[in-house]
């Protein structure tokens, strides 16, 4: 293929003599993922190239120029900051906020024990309670989250995994008490959870049942809550944990390719919750190769959807995603020059076609942001929608030598990690090997040596260092772990004890068989058994899932 | 020959973010240290348990959620318990300005911040162990 000979043609990386003899800086002229990149592109560098083939109109196949005709112009993307701390009250409040700011969509961020399925007054839970997010225990918890939030009217991100079952009932359980019909409730649960085996490492079960708790969110949305997305198909934490881009793009999608391959295997139809996945990508510093990972996921993910999985239906080929900024990429020194590196990375995912997107803060390096950070990053969006004219037209960087190439290569890359997990018989038997987290740990090393030894600059950190004042960081009240855990003790004592361990026992009895779970989570939930107990009731019955650390 | 260095690098708590502790772990391997690696969440009395059995010089503790100011307390008192006074713990990750002088009250040993150099981490340890050989002598 002509794309392949191109890649190993790359010049050296420390190319400093350009033609007729001219310097160049002794620098290296790779990407922040170690990718050669060379002085000039032409059209040398796309070898049978064809528009109709490799890019088309936006909206059109292979949507490599967005998924809608109109992209921006339509429609801007939906500014959705990450937000949750401390108790339910206290973000209730930031969402508040936010929404009274212009944000357009709300997203949870839950606290350690939630995500690993522990009540607050857990002992694992001590000092974690409240910190890194919002601590929801039972549905008393996120009815406060919601107070005078009215769920049809806002759509609701959950950054949920391994319990995201649990806290999802929670939600929709909200929605009964609000008087809001399932049908009409939007939003998304993040609810993947392989690629927390391989990156962010908050499972709570091993991975096969947690897959079917995956499948059973799949065909419970589709046939009760049909505007819900049930995945968000994450790259983000992969890239966090030290991937390069084409890492990130490939077992992202692989890890896509797992679940629809689930859910076929469950009789779901692919036209039917194919358009309800959606995917979720890091939008990292090194400005070009990240819209040609964008481009390029497009590309593969209708190519998937429509040859391997046979999807008929053209909104089944659409990779619809979200992004976020790079938090890694956030330094602790000189925090302000955050912002700038924030505002370049939510161009590059604005120019690469994004759905929604989360702009980090620039104090996120210390802590959870303060409103006054937070703030600053919701305006960095609001500025590229309204000021900065890159909204006005589709693609714009569609036909650049250097994008194109890029896209080629970025996609040739993840096809051919693809290639190689299924040779290994699936993303399961390679999480089970070590394979995608061996490869990440080797890429996060060798770039924190490259960051040593100064092959890549990072300013403030390792390159035009200066002394500093410190910033205003937010602090948890240490309080907010016992606050929950009181609230906990009273839950227990006034709800209705009996429904509690018939729901629970009903939720065993269907654990040992194959029915799908969702309908007794949600009898759980209902009566206020809490996240822990639900969890126990699984664990008891999936076992707990601890992994083989590879360094 | 010389004995190697030997460190403990633990993962306390419910946070899942391993980056930097297999980095660390990785680069003091490198520098010629035998390092024993706990894997994810860690009680303190498991990493205590740990240090002791491994017979280590040095335990590092990566902590990114906020829950330092309660685990690495608690780590330290076990340590002593242990009768481990001697083996110095350096914690790494997330950790505010504002918490350091708390936690060197503690016992412990270096704070490194977000932005810290492998080379840094290393030379303090070689620079500790030469130290404790010495007052070992």
């Amino acid at each position: 293929m002509a794309e392949r000979d191109e890649v190993l043609e790359q010049p050296p990386a420390r190319e400093t003599e350009a033609p007729g003899g001219q310097r160049q800086r002794d620098a290296e002229f790779t990407t922040v993922s170690g990718r050669p990149i060379k002085r000039l592109y032409t059209p040398d560098d796309l070898p049978g190239f064809d528009y109709g083939r490799d890019l088309g109109e936006p909206g059109q196949w292979p949507f490599t120029r967005g998924i809608h005709a109109t992209m921006y112009r339509g429609k801007l993307w939906t500014m959705r900051q990450f937000s949750g701390f401390a108790t339910p009250e206290e973000s209730n409040r930031r969402y508040r906020y936010l929404l009274s700011q212009g944000q357009t969509g709300l997203s949870v961020a839950f606290d350690l024990p939630t995500l690993m399925g522990y009540d607050a007054d857990h002992p694992l839970a001590e000092g974690e309670v409240g910190k890194c997010g919002v601590a929801i225990s039972s549905l008393a918890d996120m009815e406060a989250l919601f107070e005078g939030i009215p769920v049809d009217r806002v759509t609701t991100s959950m950054t949920i995994n391994s319990p995201a079952a649990v806290l999802w009932a929670m939600y929709l359980a909200v929605a009964e008490k609000q008087g809001v019909d399932w049908q009409k409730i939007s939003g998304t649960t993040q609810n993947d959870i392989l690629k927390e085996y391989i990156a962010q490492k908050e499972y709570i079960f091993p991975p096969r049942p947690s897959m079917r708790l995956v499948i059973d969110t799949f065909e419970f949305g589709a046939r009760f809550v049909p505007r819900w997305n049930v995945i968000s198909i994450s790259g983000y934490h992969i890239r966090e944990a030290g991937a390069t881009a084409v890492q990130e793009l490939a077992f992202t999608l692989r890890d896509g390719i797992e679940y629809v391959e689930w859910g076929v295997r469950r009789g779901l139809d692919v036209d039917e919750f194919g358009p309800r996945l959606s995917l979720f990508f890091n939008a990292h510093n090194d400005f070009f190769e990240e819209i040609a990972k964008y481009r390029a996921a497009r590309k593969i993910w209708a190519r998937v959807m429509r040859d391997r999985f046979g999807a008929r239906n053209p909104r089944a080929w659409l990779c619809r995603f979200h992004a976020q900024t790079a938090g890694v990429s956030l330094t602790a020194q000189q925090p302000y020059n955050n912002v700038v590196r924030t505002a370049i990375q939510a161009l590059a995912a604005v120019l690469g076609g994004t759905q929604s997107l989360h702009t980090n803060s620039l104090d996120e390096a210390w802590a959870l942001p303060t409103e006054e950070a937070v703030t600053i990053a919701l305006r960095t969006q609001q500025i590229l929608a309204y000021e900065s004219g890159v909204a006005s037209t589709v693609d714009p960087l569609g036909g650049s030598y250097l994008l194109e190439r890029l896209t080629l290569d970025m996609e040739q890359g993840a096809v051919e990690y693809c290639d190689k997990i299924d040779a290994m018989g699936g993303m399961i038997a390679a999480i089970e090997k070590g394979y995608p987290q061996k490869e990440i740990a080797e890429s996060s090393y060798q770039f924190q040596r490259a960051v040593e030894e100064k092959r890549k600059i990072i300013v403030g950190v390792n390159e035009f260092i200066t002394g500093q004042e410190p910033i205003p960081v937010l602090a948890i009240d240490e309080r907010v772990g016992e606050a929950q855990a009181g609230k906990l003790k009273r839950l227990r004592e006034t709800r209705n004890q009996r429904r509690v361990s018939d729901t629970l026992r009903a939720l065993e009895r269907g654990a040992r068989g194959d029915d799908n779970l969702m309908p007794l989570i949600l009898d759980c939930v209902r009566v206020y058994a809490t996240l822990g107990e639900i969890c126990d009731t699984l664990r008891g019955v999936f076992g707990a899932y601890e992994e083989v650390s590879v360094l | 020959m010389e004995k190697k260095i030997r460190v403990l690098i633990a993962k306390p708590g419910l946070d899942g973010h391993d980056r930097g502790a297999k980095v660390i772990a990785r680069a003091l391997r490198d520098a010629g240290m035998e390092v024993i690696y706990t894997g994810l969440r860690q009680t303190p009395e498991m990493i205590a348990t740990a240090a002791l059995q491994e017979d280590v010089d040095f335990v590092g503790l990566s902590i990114l959620s906020g829950a330092h100011t309660t685990i690495v307390p608690r780590v330290c008192q076990l340590l002593r318990q242990e009768g481990l006074d001697d083996v110095p713990v350096l914690v790494g990750g997330i950790i505010p300005d504002a918490d350091i002088a708390a936690l060197k009250q503690q016992g412990v040993a270096a704070v490194f911040q977000p932005g810290a150099s492998m080379e840094n981490i290393v030379r303090f340890i070689r620079e500790n162990a030469a130290r404790k050989v010495t007052r070992d002598e």
